[in-house]
């Protein structure tokens, strides 16, 4: 789960890291109000969305006037933000965090992630910060810095200070950049995050050190014993269909593209993806019913993926393990009875029961496409998605003809 | 012997009163010769008891010393499973397959460290399990779909693996072992280990690796084939279509910061000389194909 910038310095700070002090606002009177109780005469106004690039595309100004927050307040608030992170679509800004300004002397990166080949949490420092550190490992991969840590221990100080030094902290701001780090690593452990990042760490004029920005994510599999972090989830910048899916217990991804597709297992899932776009078509979602899906799990699915005003055909892909294929085909009839099925439904049963499940499939009546494998399932669906749209073609200039004969 | 476990492997379940590890248990005794090999269940609140006559111990100790059993499986719910595991490996077990879907990584990431220098293998979390066909089955694959033979499976994925071995079967071509090594992005085995036990057996004679996006083990395991694999190995890799940054069901299956694309592992598989597939209906013709 993904957590706002003033959430996560919320967090930060209840151990040990020094930030920015800020206020979060809704609106730009709690803008300006927030201004003058910072004091001071540099303020940032940050657009808080759970993407990243949101400087280079717009979000993040500096005012030196409480008249200027306002009007940077009322251009941020409200605005369609495109980043790299969002999607040509972008997000709307929803919150601002305003905070007090800082003097940058030097800026760095910090991360933490958890690395998958040494099973162990990863510090990863490095001193070109304020920049795309995916760039920075890509042209100067020395200018990276690494600590696998101990589980047990934790951050080390011996480790937190041979880190710092690496990446270039001055003597001065060590003991301070220290105890930053292991602040970091604490509220990384003691929240189960999967990231977090300060990127850019500042270096004051003073020799101070500032966590400037902060990004962190969750563990979805720790948030049970989270609740307070739970709490945080901003269903705004959250996919509706994504959020609908979790309601159910269906993990399911948005996609761009026509064809539907149901199926149980992400491997699965994903190469069923992969081989509509081998034949040629488009997946429009990711959709995992998981092991135990219910007639009503897949009626649900059906809901989900009908949704979509781009939807031209639907592939059902399961392979009955456990589950039954019978128990899926009367979910499949009921749901296709239930939602009026207006695209063509091309299905594919393999495994538990597969004999069962396609004779209750061909007595439904229902205008189902029935396939033998996966590549007579994708290249039934291809084929059913381009003259379904190809349909929609025609009937669209048909009616623009009725319009233009009236 | 195929791999890891067979027709005399002995397996006790932890987490057997618990609706699904009595299911699965049952489905695992009834499959080959899993009347003999599922021989204790753990939990210590029903300890004395037994699940349809297999009897049920306080500890994964008492299990192994009454009943001899050298491998565990896990259905424990995942806010206790780690701690289900790290028991098995105090326990100096051989094995423990854990099934349990949605452990915190932070517990994964704790345990791992704990089985450092430790005898015990772990396969899992979140995976499907492991069969020896016609022999025993630890795990939630249906049984009957698979059938003895000299193929060997490693996948990150449950159904996905099922479909490969309903590939193979279509070919003709039995199989080994069958291995789902998990989704979850801290987990125990990983493709490279499992290639190495495929390469040492003498029962396997090709191997067909299915991996999906996130991580690095598929890369990792393929500079080891280049250099070691004395037998034919084939792959295919799911989630070619996937977007960055996102979860695609399983946790560990998500590409960050461009790293862990299926575009990138299968280059590498094949500048290590592996043959792989785009086509996911390929995988069963891709094996047969290089099969000496």
């Amino acid at each position: 789960m993904k957590i706002h910038e003033y959430q996560a310095k919320n967090i930060l700070r209840e151990f040990g890291v020094t930030t920015p002090r800020g206020i979060a606002c809704f609106s730009v009177d709690e803008a300006i109000a927030a201004a003058r109780k910072l004091d001071g005469g540099l303020w940032a106004v940050k657009a808080q969305i759970h993407a990243g690039g949101r400087g280079k595309g717009g979000g993040v100004k500096v005012a030196k006037s409480l008249d200027e927050v306002k009007q940077l307040a009322g251009k941020i608030l409200g605005m369609t933000l495109v980043t790299h992170q969002t999607g040509p679509q972008g997000q709307v800004v929803r919150r601002l965090l305003i905070e007090e300004g800082a003097d940058i002397r030097k800026e760095f990166y910090i991360g933490l992630v958890v690395d998958r080949g040494s099973r162990r949490v990863c510090l990863i420092a490095s001193s070109e910060g304020g920049m795309d550190i995916e760039e920075v490992a890509v042209r100067t991969p020395e200018k990276i810095h690494k600590v696998f840590i101990d589980p047990v221990t934790g951050l080390t100080q011996l480790d937190a200070y041979g880190i710092a030094r690496k990446a270039g902290i001055p003597e001065p701001a060590l003991a301070e950049a220290c105890a930053l780090l292991q602040g970091l690593y604490q509220a990384f452990d003691g929240t189960d995050a999967s990231l977090a990042e300060i990127n850019p760490l500042v270096l004051t004029a003073g020799d101070h050190v500032i966590a400037l920005d902060a990004k962190m994510n969750v563990d979805d599999n720790a948030l049970f014993r989270h609740p307070e972090i739970a709490a945080l989830r901003d269903l705004d910048e959250e996919d509706p269909a994504e959020i609908e899916a979790s309601k159910y217990d269906l993990s399911y991804v948005s996609l761009d593209g026509d064809i539907g597709c149901l199926v149980n297992g992400a491997g699965l899932a994903m190469a069923t993806m992969d081989i509509i776009k081998l034949y040629g078509g488009n997946p429009a979602n990711f959709l995992d019913v998981g092991g135990g899906a219910t007639a009503e799990k897949v009626t649900e699915a059906f809901k989900l993926m009908l949704r979509n005003p781009k939807l031209q055909a639907i592939l059902v892909n399961i392979f009955g393990g456990i589950m039954k294929c019978d128990v899926i085909a009367e979910g499949v009839v009921a749901a296709a009875r239930e939602v009026k099925l207006n695209v063509p439904l091309v299905v594919r049963l393999e495994g538990t029961n597969v004999d069962l499940g396609k004779k209750i499939l061909a007595e439904s009546a229902l205008p189902i496409i029935s396939a033998g494998n996966m590549a007579d399932a994708a290249e039934k669906a291809v084929r059913a998605a381009g003259s379904s749209s190809a349909a929609t073609v025609r009937s669209t200039v048909a009616a623009a003809a009725a319009a233009g004969e009236a | 012997m195929a791999i890891l476990i067979n027709r005399n492997t002995r397996v006790m379940t932890q987490g057997i009163t618990g609706k699904t590890g009595q299911f699965h248990t049952r489905m695992c005794r009834d499959y080959a010769n899993g009347k003999n090999c599922f021989v204790a269940g753990v939990n210590p609140k029903k300890a004395g008891e037994d699940f349809e006559g297999i009897p049920v111990y306080a500890t994964v100790e008492e299990a192994k010393q009454a009943t001899g059993a050298t491998v565990s499986v896990i259905y424990v719910p995942p806010p206790y499973a780690a701690a289900a595991i790290d028991e098995a490996v105090d326990a100096e077990l051989d094995l423990v397959v854990c099934i349990t879907e949605g452990i915190p990584v932070r517990d994964m990431v704790r345990t791992c460290y704990k089985m450092q220098g430790r005898k015990t293998r772990l396969i899992g979390p979140n995976c499907p399990g492991i069969i020896t066909p016609d022999e025993i089955k630890i795990g939630i694959m249906p049984g009957y779909i698979h059938k003895k033979g000299r193929v060997g499976v490693v996948s990150r994925s449950g159904t996905l693996t099922y479909e490969a071995v309903a590939q193979l079967m279509e070919q003709g071509l039995g199989q080994s072992t069958c291995i789902g090594i998990g989704g979850d992005p801290v987990n125990g085995l990983k493709h490279l280990d499992v290639m190495q036990l495929f390469n040492d057996d003498d029962e396997t004679d090709a191997v067909l690796m299915v991996g999906e996006i996130g991580g690095s083990d598929e890369e990792d395991c393929a500079r080891w084939v280049r250099d070691n694999m004395r037998k034919p190995l084939v792959g295919f890799i799911a989630g070619m279509t996937a977007p960055q940054g996102k979860r695609m069901g399983h946790a560990g299956a998500v590409i960050s910061g461009g790293k862990g694309t299926a575009q990138e592992k299968l280059a590498v598989m094949e500048a290590c000389g592996i043959k792989v597939t785009r086509n996911p209906a390929e995988m069963g013709k891709l094996l047969k194909s290089v099969l000496r």
